[in-house]
């Protein structure tokens, strides 16, 4: 019985290409208050171009109604809950959106002078503060632009950090339930990816790991709680093992959302982690960013922050260039600001109770949702978990359905399906994060559904074989799209 | 809070399920020595209009209500009303990367859409679905131009965006990737083709210049292609300032396109969130990083959009991926194609040929640093470019940017740029301070 939607009427929409016409438009510039100057006369004919050949002519109606029409082609948090595991689809509180667009913040340019920019920098220099506080360490970047990019900033500063000691060292240690990033960023610093197996909790194995940490190990790439949402319990013998030999503890703080108040990586022995803004601090994931990736260091590695830092002089806030040992710029001005203010917004709505509260909520939702889904799909790991649960489909497998089929008629049902085959060391996974803003009532819808779910895969398996069938558009063949790649939209030949 | 949608009714029906009796339970199996036994050291929780409060206070403390002449790789463009308008939508705003393509279609169209028009505005075959920024799609594309040519070595003009190269030198440092800067021509402000040709060599990956340059320069695309070709190396064009696009030939003789869309409605906000993009010849397109999004037909034969090219990425190819990037800029992405839309065909260009008429009625009347064709923005020569911008912030009004910290040389020089949004007695009074 599939409770929460009932299929409706959905408009079709074509390309913007499709819909244009020569001569409409959707803009009106003012008069032009100074003389018009040639284009050809003023660049050299050779460097004006013709006409932009096909590009799109529609007027305001049609596009306003091209997009909003696409819009409701797409599933999105403010329709329902959206459990994709380790993303950690959250509600976006609107205030941010709104707070982010005041013109003193929005209009401010980067190299407007410091005296015209105390607010926006203020605006930073709290969040670095808070997030500091938050993670229990002693700096904090906001220089990189999403999660990856923190990586790449932190294993960076391990490097140059190692470096001022005399060597930079060969090599990461990743668990092999990591994300794709660790081991990508790995290569992109120029260091080789050694992979350490997880043991049958889920959880790094300290004794195997004490094996291989040696003086060619720059660090150890650990998220925590891991990908399977278990919280790695030996953690400070692990920075034990690390610190030992000299290398480093990096934290992947993609789900420092399960720790927020309860635990900080400062305090258990991280030397540098990052946080992705759109994930615990709720900031819009927007169909695939902007993210924003802000880098927390232990006191060692203040030196080999990325620059400019911002520092308070008697007059206020003012960037410093003069640091001889940072690892340089890893982007252009400052961050990604405007995601930055977002980010303050949250933390200053929640507090620190509320920030508390909310990684409650988030690890009550997770297990809730396990208790009452484990009786009908398999959970490899026993350990206990926190902000998410990760299933398989061992069962469902035996009757043909994987994992990616059952994700497809939780579509039908109204849901976002939960993260498909990830983490890769679970076959057939299906990993499950609600998170804290989540309603008691959708949780229950999205039970109901899966119950309903393995169900039919005794019943009828077809029928989730096939899934969705409610949606406008059916399974997508991705194999021919990678096959034969069609990357724009090219006109009929005449 | 106000986020939390359960009441502690709720919460004790489902602990009740879980069988435990209290939140903090969940939480012990945690070692006690990580537990953090305060609580936060962050004020209590502030009502929505509280927040809206300490916002504004924090706008009125920036330039609020300026004139600026600021550009330098962040343009004052006019924002489309639709702009905010689409991507405040809730499906747009608050969805994911589109991994599910039956329920994300509205997005995946888009980025087809978004695509498609860079490949137009720039004349390359294929274009990603974006990048973090300019700055960072620089060193993204060098590193594409070291796997496609199995060289190392990268030449960089010096007109290109000095923070550009900054970041370029951060990423190269550890691929053992040597980059040298070539000098630009001291009369035009062009890249200097006589030094190129001289520091090229058969170990270059690619060379790099930026049109309009850093100092607001149409450089000759087709003399920098004709001398990396000659030598078997790839050239990287870069572009700031997208608004020249509509104007400006594009170029077709680059192997690879790294651009930053700031200027398509995208707000400054302080340096970001922007958008940079990769766009390429098809024959490259493996080697391309970041997100792609493809046409294909679902089941039922209808037109259908997904991401492809994955066996390139991280999730997928892990160490051997072609970059680490994840999360892009989708949204912003979505800023600029909603811009691209509006204005349309006509209305890029028109605006184009309105910045460059601004800019050259603000530059006729001021002493120019350099000879060579500019769109927007230009360098002027003046004993003391902080006592100009001093005069000018007195009267409301932001001037250019000082470029010795960039260009030691270039001490007593500003960089002014002039868009549709400079107004002629703004830039009458700029003008009125360099001629006393």
């Amino acid at each position: 019985m599939i409770k929460k939607v009932r299929p409706h009427v959905n408009q079709n929409e074509l390309l913007l290409f499709e819909r244009s016409s020569p001569g409409k438009r959707g803009y009106q510039l003012p008069p032009l208050d100074v003389p018009a100057v040639d284009p050809a006369s003023a660049l050299g004919a050779q460097n004006t171009r013709a006409e932009i050949a096909d590009f799109p002519e529609v007027s305001e109606v049609e596009a306003i109604r091209h997009f909003t029409r696409l819009s409701t082609h797409n599933y999105a948090i403010d329709l329902g809950l959206y459990p994709l595991g380790s993303c950690t689809m959250k509600y976006n509180p609107r205030v941010n959106e709104q707070v982010a667009r005041m013109d003193g913040l929005a209009w401010a340019h980067p190299y407007q002078p410091e005296s015209l920019a105390q607010g926006i920098m203020q605006v930073m220099a709290t969040l670095e503060q808070m997030l500091a506080e938050i993670t229990g360490m002693d700096a904090v970047t906001l220089q990189p632009a999403a999660g990856a990019h923190g990586e790449f900033t932190g294993i960076l500063m391990v490097r140059a950090w190692l470096q001022s000691q005399g060597h930079p060292r060969k090599k990461l240690l990743i668990p092999d339930s990591a994300h794709g990033t660790n081991p990508a960023t790995a290569t992109m610093a120029g260091y080789a990816v050694e992979n350490i197996r997880s043991n049958a909790l889920g959880m790094v194995d300290v004794e195997q790991l004490a094996r291989v940490v040696d003086e060619d190990v720059a660090a150890l790439m650990l998220t925590n709680p891991n990908t399977l949402g278990v919280f790695e319990e030996h953690i400070t013998r692990i920075a034990g093992i690390l610190h030992a030999k000299g290398a480093q503890l990096y934290m992947d703080g993609a789900n420092m959302n399960a720790l927020v108040g309860i635990a900080r990586p400062g305090d258990f022995g991280a030397d540098v982690m990052h946080l992705n803004l759109h994930k615990t601090f709720s900031t819009p994931h927007g169909g695939g960013g902007p993210g924003s990736g802000p880098v927390a260091v232990k006191q060692h590695l203040i030196p080999f922050l990325p620059k400019p830092r911002l520092m308070r002089r008697n007059d206020g806030w003012s960037w410093n260039y003069d640091l001889p040992q940072s690892i340089g710029r890893v982007r252009a001005f400052y961050g990604n600001v405007g995601m930055h203010i977002r980010a303050l917004a949250y933390i200053l709505a929640h507090g620190g109770d509320g920030l508390r509260n909310a990684t409650l909520d988030a690890v009550l939702n997770s297990n809730y949702l396990r208790v009452l889904l484990e009786p009908y799909y398999d959970l490899p790991h026993q350990a206990p978990t926190l902000h998410e649960c990760v299933f398989s489909d061992a069962r469902q497998a035996k009757r043909g359905v994987r994992t990616g089929d059952i994700a497809k008629r939780l579509i039908d049902y109204g849901f976002h399906p939960y993260t498909v085959s990830f983490p890769l060391i679970v076959p057939g996974a299906m990993m499950i994060e609600p998170t804290e803003t989540e309603s008691k009532a959708e949780l229950d819808l999205f039970v109901d559904a899966l119950i309903s779910i393995a169900k039919e895969i005794e019943e009828t398996p077809d029928l989730v074989l096939t899934a969705p069938h409610d949606t406008r558009t059916s399974r997508v063949d991705e194999v021919t799209a990678a096959r034969k790649p069609i990357l724009r939209w090219k006109p009929e030949p005449k | 809070m106000r986020y939390l949608p359960k009441s502690d009714i709720e919460r004790s029906e489902m602990l009740r399920v879980l069988g435990v009796d209290s939140l903090d339970h969940l939480f012990a199996h945690l070692p006690d020595e990580v537990r953090l036994k305060r609580p936060l050291n962050i004020p209590a929780g502030k009502s929505e209009y509280e927040i809206i409060d300490y916002f504004r206070a924090r706008g009125a403390e920036c330039a609020d209500g300026y004139a600026s002449f600021l550009g330098a790789g962040v343009y004052r463009h006019y924002r489309p009303v639709l702009v905010d308008t689409v991507v405040s939508r809730s499906e747009f705003l608050t969805s994911y990367t589109p991994y599910q393509a039956e329920i994300s279609q509205g997005t995946l169209t888009t980025i087809f859409e978004f695509q498609t028009m860079l490949c137009q505005l720039t004349g390359m075959e294929v274009a990603n679905a974006s990048m973090y920024d300019g700055s960072t799609a620089v060193p993204e594309a060098a590193m594409m131009a070291m796997r496609l040519t199995g060289r190392d070595r990268i030449l960089v003009a010096r007109s290109v965006h000095p923070e550009y190269r900054e970041v370029l030198s951060t990423y190269a440092r550890h691929q053992g990737m040597p980059v040298v800067e070539v000098d630009y021509e001291i009369e035009t402000g062009a890249v200097d083709a006589s030094d190129l040709e001289k520091k090229i060599d058969d170990q270059t990956a690619a060379v790099i210049i930026q049109s309009p340059n850093f100092f607001g320069i149409v450089e000759e695309v087709r003399r920098a292609a004709e001398i990396a070709h000659r030598k078997g190396a790839l050239l990287i064009y870069v572009f700031s300032e997208a608004v020249s696009l509509g104007l400006v030939e594009p170029p077709r003789d680059a192997d690879i396109v790294a651009g930053e869309l700031q200027s398509f409605a995208i707000s400054p906000s302080y340096g970001g969130p922007f958008a940079g993009i990769i766009a390429t010849k098809e024959k490259f397109m493996r080697q391309m990083p970041g997100r792609v999004v493809g046409e294909t037909k679902d089941t039922r034969g209808n037109r259908a959009f997904c991401l492809t090219l994955a066996a390139r990425e991280q999730h997928i190819r892990r160490e051997k991926a072609t970059s680490n990037i994840c999360t892009n800029q989708a949204l912003v992405a979505l800023m600029a194609t909603v811009f691209m839309t509006v204005y349309g065909k006509q209305g890029l260009r028109e605006l184009a040929e309105h910045n460059l008429s601004k800019a050259h009625y603000l530059a006729q009347k001021l002493p120019l640093r350099f000879s060579g064709p500019f769109f927007n923005e230009f360098v002027v020569s003046t004993a003391s470019p902080d006592a100009i911008n001093h005069s000018l912030l007195e009267k409301g009004i932001i001037g250019g940017l000082p470029l010795g910290r960039y260009y030691p040389e270039l001490e007593n020089s500003m960089l002014l740029c002039a868009t549709e949004m400079s107004r002629r007695h703004e830039m009458d009074t700029v003008a009125r301070l360099f001629t006393p």
